[in-house]
């Protein structure tokens, strides 16, 4: 079964995740192998998803360490966690 | 600091903390730091903010640790604290300009993505440039709330749909559709961009 390319589009998260049922999966894939903007449609997605989850897109800002490890002393110091039987 | 994590017995520590050592929890947040201030400041869109309810999260981790009750695993609980942190913070500072909570009126809105010939790979190496960090930490926190946090917790905090859904309260078929909808709108916004920053030359000019 030939399928089109928005179809394809609402696969593509389903692809991703290798969630996709065995018969859809074979159709997306027949599709990917002709359609070249299907294809960059793919790609793009899949490597804008590597880099989004790169730690490096949100920086710790400097000295944000040292300040939580403070403000927990002062409140460990305070505070005991309630005990577990 | 990659190889510590693997002998960190989590349970173990939290026990101990519970039994007194408090100041163990300094330790067992360690790992956690980048995470928490990340999903707050994704939601929060500025540092000031973002920086003040990662603290508030681990206090109020801390504070509850008696509670956690080793089901989940301590991060992602961890993240649940962070996320409604941050979500009754938006609550707060939008209670007049709103930021709605709910499903889009848009809903069955289709998110067409950007189309393309072709795609040259962007390297990973590319973060080192400030700028393409700065196009995809506003391509996030540009996405509505509720695909955002979706987005956040499964691509951004690895998490499974089950744990997802679970953080979120909400069904796991709308964390799928919740979260192709997300990873669309980036990359219709993003495709575009990074195409055009990246060079096609071969060297880069972070040196």
């Amino acid at each position: 079964m030939v399928i089109e390319c928005k179809h394809v589009w609402a696969h593509i998260s389903g692809y991703l995740d290798a969630t996709l049922p065995p018969d859809v999966l074979e159709q997306v894939q027949k599709h990917l192998e002709h359609c070249e903007i299907c294809s960059a449609i793919l790609d793009s997605t899949r490597n804008i998803l590597i880099l989004t989850a790169d730690e490096r897109v949100f920086e710790l800002p400097l000295g944000f360490s040292e300040r939580l490890h403070a403000r927990l002393q002062e409140e460990i110091r305070g505070l005991e966690p309630e005990r577990r039987e | 600091m990659a190889g510590s994590t693997e002998v960190r017995d989590e349970a173990q520590m939290i026990a101990k903390i519970l039994a007194g050592d408090s100041q163990l929890f300094h330790e067992l947040i360690r790992p956690y730091e980048r995470r928490v201030y990340a999903m707050a400041l994704s939601f929060l869109h500025n540092e000031a903010d973002a920086e003040d309810a990662a603290q508030e999260a681990f206090l109020k981790a801390f504070r509850n640790l008696s509670s956690f009750r080793g089901e989940a695993k301590f991060g992602t609980w961890l993240v649940s604290i962070t996320l409604n942190e941050a979500r009754s913070r938006i609550r707060r500072r939008d209670s007049i300009k709103m930021e709605s909570l709910d499903e889009p009126p848009d809903d069955q809105g289709y998110t067409s993505p950007a189309l393309l010939r072709d795609w040259k790979e962007i390297p990973s190496e590319a973060l080192e440039r400030k700028e393409i960090r700065l196009l995809l930490q506003s391509a996030i926190t540009a996405l509505p709330l509720i695909y955002r946090e979706v987005f956040q917790l499964r691509d951004i905090e690895q998490l499974s749909v089950n744990e997802a859904a679970a953080a979120l309260g909400i069904s796991i078929a709308a964390v799928k559709v919740r979260l192709h909808r997300a990873r669309m709108m980036l990359q219709k916004k993003l495709a575009p961009e990074l195409k055009q920053v990246a060079p096609k030359r071969r060297w880069w000019a972070w040196s």
